[in-house]
């Protein structure tokens, strides 16, 4: 092809080579995430958006002490949960139901938030879906365990299935958008389809759950009930976060066009994780009903939602127990501590999140260093 | 021949960054592509691996029309490339890097329970010795010298197991140990790997290349052995105006 006509060709190369090389740099397309894969750590990996993590990790420290050490916190942790209520006045059981059921929404949405990247500020829309079905089931079927709350994680997935699709083809700023968009809808929905929801008034009177036919009225068997089931919710999101699903939910968090470029079909993987982390919601939303025994549409509302993803952002995003205690965090702010401000509580937990941001760049879990991403 | 292009074309605005290229690539051959900045040839190389669509042309592999394939699908038929500018997983170590390109290719489907996975373990350890990572799985990629992290991006294509390997200017930040490095892991490839690269380094290209394509302004120059390369007034002109061949060609 040596005497190629180059008509076009020769009147490009009147433009100098020096011109031609400036553009090719400026012009080259950087894929996105292939800046970050650059970029040195240091002050500057402060800015970057939530659920990235990328100061290296100390390996010394990881090697020193194994899984031993978390395995010997996570029990001991649970047994202090499970004695709490022989120890606690009712009203301070209750609230710790009520952290428990946040922490289980907060920590499905740390699946989406910090293990995939995916930062939704609609996820309060599946927990909202779940509670109400919930309490559907129990106020016309049967409040016996676990239906109800197998009503609401199924509830929960089947909306994340309908409206995920749609979600996951969008990136960044535009994906927090969409889920937006699509929790203002179900909002609306709940607020206008009276006959099942019961309108701005919200669905009341939904019988306490049932287990052997024996209604859980004590405010310590409601939370042994909400404990056990949330206990469940956070093993199964744990353990899919570490499994090699896990890791490539992480590996598209960090570089999506280089996961497809591996041969993963990311969009695939983006939609089960979202809709995993609906159903998670959706039973979060059931354990609510039985806690509460009242849903509003507040429950899927924007502020649902943006506490949940403040909890995230405050544990620390792609840790999973650091939502959890992001959790415990904003509830107690909000519910203990916020009624003694006059009702600035919403103020605190905002001054709260900026010295977090601040002083933790990587939330709670920053503090502890440790392997498990 | 295992890789077929026939006219394809890559525009940019005005800018035909790939023009009209038809390109075939043997079975087994070790090609170089060069040609000074701007070319288009990494442009033609995510046409070729699907990163880019085309808006025009044809991309055959093995005879098999993958023109309208994802580079998701084309990667799972045997294509893998690595980027001019690494592209990695930035909060992983390298061992996790590379792990994650060798579970897709490994032994069966990605579950969503842990497990342990001794054979994707071995894998790992097995392409970064390869690479000449073998102490540095535990770093972190942000750790990573330059010539390190495009040493990574070739265990990664080449943990897709592929057929068909694209290299964009591989030795580019290497020192010259890596660059004997990388040039002997080239050489030592199977020959059912056939592999397709770019390069800066002439010297680097006609020790390693039986066959080069030159690309000048999105148009192909000339195909032929590194002896016609050598001898071509065309790509003189390209590299360097009317320079003589002895600058260019030491
Ligand atoms: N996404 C893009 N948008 C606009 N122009 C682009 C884009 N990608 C590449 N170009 C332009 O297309 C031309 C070919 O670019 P390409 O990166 O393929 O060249 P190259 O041969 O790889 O050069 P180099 O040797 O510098 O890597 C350049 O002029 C470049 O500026
Ligand atoms: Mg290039």
């Amino acid at each position: 092809m040596d005497g190629q006509p180059a008509g076009d060709a020769e009147e490009r190369s009147a433009a100098t080579d020096a011109e031609r090389r400036s553009m090719a740099r400026e012009a080259e397309p950087r894929p996105r995430g292939q800046e970050t894969a650059q970029r040195p750590v240091g002050p500057e990996a402060e800015g970057r958006p939530v659920g990235r993590e990328a100061q290296p990790r100390s390996v010394a420290r990881t090697a020193r002490h194994g899984p031993l050490l978390p395995a010997g916190l996570a029990a001991a942790v649970v047994a202090g949960l499970a004695a709490a209520p022989l120890f606690l006045a009712p009203f301070a059981t209750t609230t710790l139901t009520r952290i428990l059921v946040f922490a289980l929404l907060a920590v499905s949405l740390d699946l989406l938030v910090g293990v995939s990247g995916l930062p939704s500020l609609g996820h309060a829309a599946y927990f909202g879906a779940g509670a109400y079905a919930a309490g559907w089931i129990s106020i016309h079927t049967t409040s016996a365990v676990p239906l109800p709350l197998l009503a609401g994680a199924a509830t929960g997935a089947l909306a994340a299935a309908a409206t995920g699709w749609v979600a996951v083809r969008a990136h960044g700023v535009y994906f927090l958008m969409l889920t937006l968009a699509l929790g203002e809808l179900l909002h609306q929905l709940a607020q206008t389809w009276d006959s099942v929801t019961g309108g701005a008034n919200g669905m009341a009177a939904i019988p306490s759950a049932e287990l052997g036919g024996e209604p859980l009225r004590l405010a310590g068997y409601v939370y042994w009930y909400v404990l056990a089931a949330a206990l469940l919710g956070f093993l199964t999101l744990w353990l899919v976060a570490r499994s090699p699903y896990g890791a490539a939910l992480r590996g598209i968090r960090d570089n999506e066009p280089r996961m497809r470029a591996l041969g993963y079909p990311t969009r695939i993987y983006k939609y089960a994780a979202f809709v995993l982390a609906g159903a998670v919601a959706g039973a979060a939303g059931g354990l609510l009903a039985a806690q509460e025994r009242l849903v509003t549409p507040a429950d899927l509302g924007f502020t649902t939602a943006a506490l949940a993803l403040l909890a995230v952002v405050i544990g620390g995003a792609g840790s999973l127990w650091g939502a959890a205690l992001g959790a415990a965090l904003v509830i107690l702010v909000r519910d203990v501590i916020g009624p003694d401000l006059d009702g600035h509580g919403t103020l605190l937990l905002g001054v709260v999140f900026i010295a977090v941001v601040y002083l933790l760049p990587r939330g709670a879990a920053g503090l502890v260093r440790r392997r498990g991403r | 021949m295992i890789l077929n292009c026939t006219g394809l074309h890559k525009h940019f605005g005005a800018l035909r960054a790939v023009d009209d290229v038809t390109l075939t690539v043997a079975a087994g051959a070790r090609h170089a592509l060069i040609g000074p900045n701007g070319a288009g040839k990494s442009t033609l190389f995510k046409l070729i691996t699907g990163l880019l669509r085309p808006d025009a042309g044809r991309v055959e592999l093995a005879g098999r029309d993958v023109t309208r394939e994802t580079e998701v699908r084309r990667c799972r038929l045997g294509m893998s490339q690595t980027l001019q500018h690494a592209s990695l997983f930035p909060s992983m170590t390298a061992a996790e890097n590379i792990a994650l390109a060798v579970q897709r290719h490994t032994g069966g489907r990605i579950r969503p329970v842990p497990r342990r996975q001794p054979h994707v373990h071995d894998r790992a350890a097995q392409l970064l010795a390869r690479v000449g990572l073998a102490d540095r799985g535990r770093v972190q990629v942000a750790a990573l010298s330059h010539g390190e992290r495009k040493q990574l991006e070739l265990a990664l294509a080449l943990a897709c197991d592929p057929r068909l390997l694209l290299l964009d200017e591989p030795a580019a930040g290497m020192s010259t140990a890596e660059r004997t490095h990388l040039a002997a892991l080239i050489t030592d490839l199977p020959a059912s790997v056939t592999v397709l690269f770019v390069e800066h380094d002439l010297d680097l290209v006609f020790e390693l290349a039986d066959t080069v394509t030159a690309l000048h302004l999105g148009k192909i120059l000339t195909t032929g052995t590194p002896q016609h390369i050598r001898a071509s007034d065309a790509v003189r002109r390209a590299y360097l105006g009317t320079a003589d061949r002895e600058e260019l060609f030491r």
